[in-house]
């Protein structure tokens, strides 16, 4: 029960990072339509430069405002620079264009910082863990990281529900084209989603990164879970994003945690241990196909 | 002749006699380089079948290099441990049953994914034949019983009647000849009214299926024949490298047979054999002089894609004068 509970926490965490990701993406999916694959690069960057900062001022609370503002500059640069250009191309172009800004980005990343995994340590305030249930230690790291996610999302859904920017955010995701012919600056709006997206993606990289390793390649191996929330969710919707989010999170981990236990009550041990870890990889795209041939455009998909 | 089928000619000509001047010219790492390129050029060949003229961007074309690479491997693999695949099925180190194998399998995968991403189109059909290749990699790294993450090890290239298949030249004439007749293979099958119907399906879907034509079945026949391309391309880069591994079927080796399908110039039949000798010579080359050669082929691929229309083919033809 206990290890339940721990590991749907953990699920939790890993749900509102994949959140925090796949709401910039599933925007810029929806009101852009371009397939981004690059949008892990900006993860990988925030957490590079928000860990490198922290590791040089000593202070996680100056490397998370820096590794913000620079991964939303390079998001902006990316967009200004590249992907407008892709906008009126297919999605051929566009996986191609952002699967070499990926090449790019990783390289940079190699060039600036090395090959050595960057490590840091938990913020001081954060570096205990609380007693959440009688004989169950959570560390209060974890803790802030969901709670941060879900604020985010709360805030999020004020931005686009409340707010006239949201308002044509909304527009933009159900039809680009209406929303331009009634005289909205289209190019500026596109270049704030994106920024946004970038400083989201950003977030989740500096949050990450007292937890996961920071290194090159890390925007790749989320980014294709990120997609498959996108995906699940329905492109273009933020709720979707959400609820796929946690949901995949959660699955994801108790995949993970579980399933080599379940089979190593059949068969061998190290066998059990491949077979499940392999096994619970393959748990979300499996899901996302049964996803998509009962829904072919994902649960909540918008303009729809 | 045609000034075409000439040209034709003259290259293969000079692809055989790729060991002779490898020996002459002390360069042995030849063989190898044009050997993978060939490989690599059936496989973003058979992609491109389904790409360029079916207008079908599937993610997941890996998966399908890496079946039909892991039969040879499977079957290897039970031939030297003289044990049976399921318990049933004897290994073998016979390449007029493993190639033809490689490619069945290779078809039946193409089949069940096909038969269900085909049902979505647009972003989801990208995304869901990434899923699928995925979990065949994930399936494979945790088959420790195939070496897992590690892959299989083929300590000796499949045998033919006849021929020494251990001499490097002799392997590398053998995939001369299988290149060639999948290149005719393949020039047929684009001009074919099968052909001419996938190319209809890609420029207007509704009018194909208002003029009568069942677009789902042969997208999917369509779909099936290019994983049964990309398998047989899988068999023989596991017989000439003589290894098997997991890393056949990442999903960037997918997108590095799209770069390859755009370098050359999509929805041409040549085009994706020139992608595969630009990328792997840019590769090997690059790599020579700086470590960070992912950073120059990034480059390249950007210029490429946003720059030019009919990536280096339609750059040829642009200084030939030609359309």
């Amino acid at each position: 029960m206990v290890l339940i509970v721990e590991q749907l926490l953990n699920g939790l965490q890993y749900g509102v990072t994949l959140f925090l990701l796949a709401a910039g993406l599933t925007l810029i999916f929806g009101i852009m339509g371009v397939i981004n694959l690059a949008h892990g690069a900006l993860y990988m960057i925030g957490a590079f430069v928000g860990t490198w900062v922290a590791l040089q001022s000593g202070s996680f609370w100056i490397g998370l405002p820096v590794g913000l503002a620079v991964t939303a500059a390079v998001g902006v640069a990316m967009e200004v620079g590249i992907i407008r250009r892709l906008y009126a191309r297919d999605h051929l172009d566009q996986v191609l264009a952002t699967f070499a800004l990926i090449l790019i980005f990783n390289e940079a990343m190699v060039l600036i910082f090395g090959r050595r995994p960057l490590r840091t340590n938990l913020p001081e305030i954060f570096s205990g863990s609380v007693e959440i249930m009688p004989g169950l230690p959570y560390p209060i790291y974890r803790l802030f990281v969901i709670v941060v996610g879900l604020l985010v999302a709360l805030g999020l859904y004020i931005l686009i529900n409340k707010t006239r920017v949201g308002m044509l955010v909304r527009a933009g995701a159900t039809n680009r084209a209406m929303v331009q012919a009634l005289g909205v600056d289209i190019g500026r709006l596109y270049t704030v989603v994106f920024a946004l997206g970038a400083l989201l993606a950003g977030l989740a990289g500096i949050m990450a990164s007292p937890i996961v390793s920071v290194q090159v390649g890390m925007g790749e191996e989320i980014i294709l879970a990120t997609f498959v929330v996108v995906v699940i969710g329905g492109v273009g919707s933020v709720k979707g994003a959400f609820i796929a989010g946690l949901l995949l999170g959660m699955i994801d981990t108790m995949l993970r945690a579980f399933l080599p236990r379940v089979l190593a009550g059949f068969m061998d041990g190290s066998d059990a241990q491949a077979l499940g870890s392999g096994v619970s990889s393959m748990g979300i795209y499996l899901m996302m196909a049964l996803v998509l041939l009962i829904r072919p455009r994902g649960l909540f998909a918008a303009g729809a | 002749m045609r000034k075409e089928n000439i040209g034709l000619v003259v290259l293969l000509l000079l692809l055989i006699a790729v060991p002779f001047i490898a020996e002459m010219t002390g360069q042995l790492s030849l063989i190898r380089l044009v050997g993978q390129i060939l490989i690599f050029g059936i496989a973003a060949s058979s992609l491109n079948f389904i790409l360029g003229y079916g207008g079908m961007i599937s993610f997941g074309h890996a998966a399908f290099f890496g079946v039909g690479g892991y039969v040879v491997g499977v079957m290897y693999h039970h031939f030297d441990q003289g044990t049976a695949f399921l318990g049933i099925i004897p290994g073998t180190d016979q390449m007029l049953v493993t190639l033809p194998l490689a490619i069945v399998v290779a078809g039946l995968a193409a089949a069940l994914v096909g038969a269900l991403s085909l049902r979505t189109s647009g972003v989801q059909f990208i995304m869901i034949t990434l899923a699928f290749a995925q979990m065949f990699f994930f399936l494979v790294v945790s088959l420790k019983t195939y070496g897992g993450e590690d892959g299989i090890m083929v300590r000796r290239t499949n045998d033919l009647p006849f021929l020494n298949m251990r001499d490097k030249a002799t392997l590398y004439w053998v995939i001369v000849c299988v290149t060639a007749v999948y290149f005719l293979a393949m020039r047929r099958l684009v001009h074919s009214s099968f052909g001419a119907i996938i190319a209809g399906i890609r420029q207007n879907e509704r009018r194909m299926a208002a003029l009568g034509i069942s677009t789902y079945r042969y997208k999917l026949v369509a779909f099936v024949l290019s994983g049964m391309g990309a398998g047989l391309a899988g068999a023989l880069m596991v017989n000439f490298l003589r290894f098997a591994s997991p890393d056949m079927m990442h999903w960037t080796r997918s997108g590095e047979l799209m770069i390859m399908v755009i370098l050359g110039g999509v929805g041409t039949v040549i085009g994706p054999f020139i992608g595969a000798a630009a990328l792997v010579a840019l590769e090997t080359n690059i790599a020579r002089w700086t470590e960070h050669w992912h950073l120059y082929i990034g480059l390249i691929l950007l210029v490429v894609v946003l720059a030019t229309k009919g990536g280096i083919l339609g750059l040829i033809r642009k200084v030939g004068g030609r359309k």
